[in-house]
């Protein structure tokens, strides 16, 4: 019964449609416009160039690292320390809470420690890290795991914890045992949770192995960011920057691209 | 007509961190084979407590209750408990929802499989079969619940308010929906509920209970003609003249 649209719809979906147009069209003339009075400004000497670089400064630094070489293999470092972390912290987090959630004992013992654990700024911890595990990519990794585990245990044992009552009663009125709970109901209600921390956590990972490259490292994209400050080459600190933003957006991406795969309707 | 359920003197103390409470007093009755009874009683009372306790999911503290002539908790227990929402999981289609009974109790029978889908067909779900419950309405969602609840073939039907959620109209032809299935299933049923007309147009049988902690206060053996539907029932004069009898119990219960 595929009905033909009446006049009013059509013009509904005509402006729906435009609607969509004008939002991508608007954010790209702002980062458009951003960027032309940047390099105008740096050009003419309203700014200094020297401490605010340019546009056309910053793509020569990052085509230069790339024909040098360099520009890989600080990525390379950077994402392997990111992935790792974002892994190993996603995984052992939500077995975490998974064991937080099967035991009340443990969870009411537990609690104090995580939220103390939550509310301690973890960059604290820098020294102790560096002394345990010395001044390589392993401290760095720890340091991406310890941001971004805490945040995924709260978040997925929220999930589990809010398994909606009635469902867990016809679980049980059914004889079902808390593994069958866990696996037939918890898990699958808890899918969206699972996604929207996988989000937090990319955000957290990356905050979590710049940090770290910060504290302890000869090479990656936070590295980069730290020398260029030190050495004062403006440039290249902001070249790393949008090469990270680049490179965070990406794995959002990835993310989301999961999401769908996952969730269809 | 032998005797499903008998409960004999039960008694029930929950406990909790602020104190006692005394839900059941000394409750006793009794409920036959293939018969409908509905429980009734002021808010609070503790009706879904004894549905509760006939599902095993929670103990009596005093009191027998014998089903099938040996002690609940020694029978296999195949009752099966319709909940106030239909609690359909909205990631399982109809069909993967109707048959999670049989997964839980490990029931690999295809027969029982079988079964399953006819009731969803014989129940005019079958076009829905591999759709999400999202697709559809309060009233068919509560079907395919009940088809759920039948899925394993209980010998005792727990109805727990199962239409409280649903809209006034939803609610008359579902109830009249949910009295047809369990009729030509011939399932034993007792149907707990705050609603003294749906009591009255769905049950073979009302028991009236006192406020907490509760125990039986009247009962009613309904004698409507049973090609009756709970529809047609409404419209009897039997039906509003029982509904002040009732209506009056429960104000002085």
């Amino acid at each position: 019964m595929p009905n033909p649209l009446s006049k009013e719809r059509k013009s509904y979906l005509k402006k729906q449609k435009y609607n969509k147009i004008f939002i991508t069209v608007a954010q790209f003339l702002i980062l458009t416009i951003l960027i032309g009075l940047w390099e105008l400004f740096a050009r003419l000497n309203i700014i200094d160039s020297f401490l605010m670089s340019s546009p056309s400064q910053i793509s020569k630094t990052i085509i230069s690292l790339f024909k040098s070489g360099e520009l890989g293999k600080h990525i390379f470092t950077t994402l392997y320390e990111t992935l790792l972390g974002f892994f190993i912290a996603t995984a052992l987090g939500t077995i975490i809470a998974l064991m937080l959630w099967w035991s009340d004992f443990l969870r009411k013992v537990l609690e104090p420690y995580i939220v103390v654990l939550n509310s301690l700024p973890k960059i604290a911890l820098g020294p102790i890290i560096i002394v345990w595990f010395g001044a390589g990519t392993k401290s760095i990794v720890f340091m991406a795991v310890l941001i971004t585990i805490i945040v995924t245990i709260i978040t997925m044992l929220n999930g589990f914890l809010s398994t909606d009552s009635g469902k867990i009663l016809l679980m049980r009125s059914l004889g079902a045992s808390k593994v069958q709970i866990l696996l037939k109901l918890v898990l699958p209600s808890s899918l969206e949770t699972f996604i929207s921390s996988l989000k937090i956590n990319v955000g957290m990972a990356w905050i979590g192995s710049i940090m770290g490259e910060y504290l302890v490292s000869k090479q990656g994209i936070g590295y980069l960011i730290v020398y260029g400050g030190q050495v004062f080459r403006l440039d290249l600190v902001m070249a790393s920057t949008v090469i990270l933003c680049a490179l965070a957006s990406l794995m959002y991406l990835g993310v989301s691209l999961l999401e769908k795969l996952l969730i269809k309707k | 007509m032998d005797d499903i359920l008998k409960f004999k003197n039960v008694s029930l103390i929950y406990q909790t961190s602020v104190g006692e409470t005394e839900a059941l007093k000394n409750l006793s009755f009794t409920v036959k084979k293939s018969e409908f009874i509905s429980i009734i009683g002021p808010s609070g009372c503790g009706k879904t407590t004894v549905l509760s306790l006939i599902a095993g999911l929670i103990k009596q503290s005093s009191g027998e209750i014998i089903y099938k002539g040996k002690n609940l908790s020694e029978t296999d227990k195949n009752i099966g408990y319709m909940l106030q929402r239909d609690e359909l999981f909205p990631w399982r289609n109809i069909e993967r929802n109707v048959t999670l009974p049989l997964e839980i109790k490990k029931i690999k029978d295809k027969s029982a499989r079988e079964r399953a889908i006819s009731l969803v067909e014989k129940y005019g779900l079958g076009e829905f079969l591999k759709h999400r419950p999202s697709s559809l309405s309060g009233g068919m969602r509560q079907r395919a619940s009940l088809i759920r609840t039948l899925s394993f073939n209980p010998d005792l039907l727990l109805l727990d308010e199962p239409f409280s959620a649903l809209d006034s109209q939803t609610r008359l032809k579902v109830s009249d929906d949910v009295f047809k299935i369990i009729r030509s299933e011939n399932k034993t049923a007792i149907l707990v509920t705050h609603d003294i007309s749906e009591a009255i147009s769905m049950s073979d049988r009302i028991i009236v209970l006192t406020k907490r902690p509760a125990q039986v206060f009247k009962e009613h053996t309904l004698l409507f003609d049973a090609s009756l539907t709970p529809i047609s029932r409404r419209e009897r004069p039997e039906f509003s003249k029982l509904f002040d009898v009732i209506w009056k119990e429960l104000c002085n219960a």
